[in-house]
């Protein structure tokens, strides 16, 4: 069998997260609503996505950090339920995320007689990412090789192709699934990598997902 | 001297690799680090790990140690206690004690580099001497979350120069015009405090230190200082007395700048009224392995701190497998993730009953300590330091 390479390889990156105080803080729902409408949108990408870069091998109780403040730490949990149904790849921006999580937390407020607060927990201290992207030198021209790198590299290296890809550098897919998509036999290994939702797991899982769905798309092109 | 090679097995290969990468940008930058000890305390340990892993990823990194009289020494203690919210007296006198070391050992000290990381408030003042090129970045390892307002005001003066600042946690950050990042310090699980000890080794440490085996034991280890509540724990370790017949330890490390540990350590001593399960160790700031063999032989580990600047010995103990109690204040909430790998506890009442629950339900005790160790893994070791830091040369300093 002859192994059939793509035409432009894969070059895998990797990032690092140096992460930023703003020396803003919320105590309560209306601040934080305030706050948001405020911060840098890298506070936004901060406490939304690159979460997941603070939680390579386990997954939160809530995808991201305003879902779990509200219902850890204010022990709202009906404002934590809200904001974590939310799916960032359904904005074409980070300006239009914020406002989704504006109305979502003003609706909520409009429906209370009190504005829920921390009262045992800790306020919300507002961050903001600085990712510095680092290329790894490694590159892939056939599924096997892209299989093997992939199952061994910096787990950073899933968050950059996947959260950092679509969000901050506006690809409209994440690169796997472009790098996929250029080959025609791997369009439904493509379309199965598509499918996974990363605001549900963590990068280590991902990571697991992929290599389970190369194995059996490299299993079936053997004819296993 | 550790090598970055020498963590495989540790840490996964894929991050080493990445490590190397991170450093290519910043080879060959002079890195100055500069705090007030080379002995003894989180920041001197961090150092002393640190430092030969970036010179191993090709950065020129150097340490420098200010020095200072009794009375500077006392007048950063006082800082200390002040920055971390107890009510101190400085007198003018104290202030002028503090500029002028600072000044004498600006003179001493050769600090021309890309990047000066200033370390705590000791040398703080040392940026009114900058050199006209370098970044400098103040790095503060205390919980100033509630600063006695004057000290903070007179030290914000030289903070503000800088051209960014590191916190431990978001909840010391301050109103600055600087840029703040938050780094977590870390362990290393090569040092002689972290690294495996077999029985024999560990046994014999033990036998040394005159601390039998037959009962469970509880152990602090922490610098003898209010803040870190070593009468709270004679006192929980008296209510659990009631119920299982433990023996509590608490192993004290000096610092070369902490003159009020031997009035904690004789009030301590009062407390303890002579009770043979009560085993006060004042150990040497370099006795490394005996407190690595104290964590191991532990049953339960406490840290119950009432201020923290993040409790370092709550992620050596994890990494060791044991259940942390520590007090729900600093780091230790975050490395605390209650009822999974540790508990907070908030009172004297707080931590007997959750040392209770624990000895009574062994089996908790291990799943707790398994996911502990994990947990420092992932979050809390020396390459994710090294990580932040080689990250923070990237960026310049942080300043935008």
């Amino acid at each position: 069998m002859t192994v059939k390479e793509a035409e432009y390889p894969f070059l895998f990156v990797g990032c690092w997260e140096l992460r930023e105080m703003l020396g803003r803080s919320a105590r309560d729902e209306q601040q934080l609503l305030e706050m948001i409408e405020e911060v840098p949108l890298d506070s936004i990408y901060y406490h939304i996505h690159s979460y997941f870069l603070r939680h390579k091998y386990i997954a939160g109780p809530y995808p991201n950090d305003f879902a779990t403040w509200a219902a850890i730490q204010v022990r709202d949990r009906v404002l934590g339920e809200k904001l974590s149904v939310l799916n960032p790849y359904d904005f074409e921006n980070l300006e239009s995320l914020r406002a989704e999580i504006v109305t979502i937390i003003d609706e909520h407020l409009s429906e209370l007689q009190v504005i829920p607060r921390v009262v045992y927990g800790e306020p919300f201290y507002f961050m903001q990412s600085r990712i510095i992207a680092v290329p790894t030198g490694l590159e892939a021209r056939t599924l096997k090789e892209f299989r093997d790198i992939l199952s061994r590299v910096d787990v950073s290296v899933i968050y950059y192709h996947t959260f950092e890809a679509i969000l901050r550098l506006r690809r409209k897919k994440g690169d796997f699934t472009r790098w996929m998509e250029e080959q025609p036999r791997f369009l439904k290994l493509a379309e199965g990598i598509q499918k996974l939702d990363p605001y549900m797991t963590s990068l280590e899982s991902i990571r697991q997902r992929i290599v389970r769905l190369c194995d059996e798309a490299l299993e079936k092109e053997a004819g296993v | 001297m550790s090598r970055l090679d020498d963590y495989r097995g540790v840490v996964p290969q894929g991050t080493l690799d990445f490590l190397k990468l991170l450093a290519e940008k910043v080879q060959g930058k002079k890195f100055i680090n500069v705090n007030s000890t080379r002995l003894g305390g989180g920041v001197a340990e961090i150092l002393r790990s640190l430092l030969p892993l970036l010179q191993d990823v090709g950065v020129d990194a150097r340490w420098e140690v200010i020095m200072g009289n009794e009375e500077f020494f006392n007048t950063t203690k006082a800082f200390h206690n002040a920055l971390q919210g107890q009510e101190q007296r400085i007198s003018p006198g104290m202030l002028q004690t503090y500029l002028e070391v600072n000044q004498e050992n600006a003179k001493r000290l050769s600090l021309d580099a890309d990047y000066v990381l200033i370390h705590d408030p000791q040398p703080a003042a040392l940026i009114a001497s900058r050199p006209p090129k370098g970044k400098w970045i103040w790095r503060c390892h205390i919980d100033i979350s509630r600063p006695q307002w004057k000290v903070w005001n007179f030290l914000r003066q030289f903070v503000v120069k800088y051209d960014s600042a590191i916190f431990s946690l978001p909840r010391f950050a301050q109103r600055l015009p600087i840029p703040q990042f938050l780094i977590y310090p870390s362990i290393d699980p090569l040092s002689d405090k972290n690294r495996d000890l077999s029985s024999a080794e560990q046994a014999q440490i033990l036998a040394r230190l005159n601390i039998p085996l037959g009962k469970p034991i509880l152990l602090q280890v922490s610098r003898f200082d209010r803040f870190k509540d070593p009468l709270g724990v004679i006192r929980a370790y008296r209510l659990v007395k009631k119920h299982h017949d433990v023996q509590l330890v608490l192993a004290g490390g000096g610092a070369t700048d902490d003159p009020e540990g031997e009035i904690v350590l004789g009030e301590i001593r009062e407390e303890a009224r002579n009770d043979p399960d009560i085993h006060i160790l004042l150990l040497p700031p370099d006795a490394h392995l005996e407190i690595n063999a104290l964590q191991r032989a532990a049953t339960i580990v406490l840290q119950k701190s009432l201020r923290e600047g993040f409790g370092l010995t709550v992620a050596e103990a994890m990494w060791k497998g044991k259940p942390v109690l520590g007090g729900f204040t600093g780091g230790i909430t975050v490395q605390l993730v209650y009822g999974v790998t540790g508990f907070t506890v908030n009172s004297v009442e707080g931590t007997a009953f959750r040392i209770h629950y624990l000895l009574d339900n062994p089996e908790v005790m291990a799943k707790m300590g398994g996911d502990a160790r994990e947990y420092v893994r992932q979050n809390f070791l020396i390459t994710r330091h090294l990580g932040d830091w080689l990250a923070l040369l990237n960026f310049g300093g942080g300043k935008n």
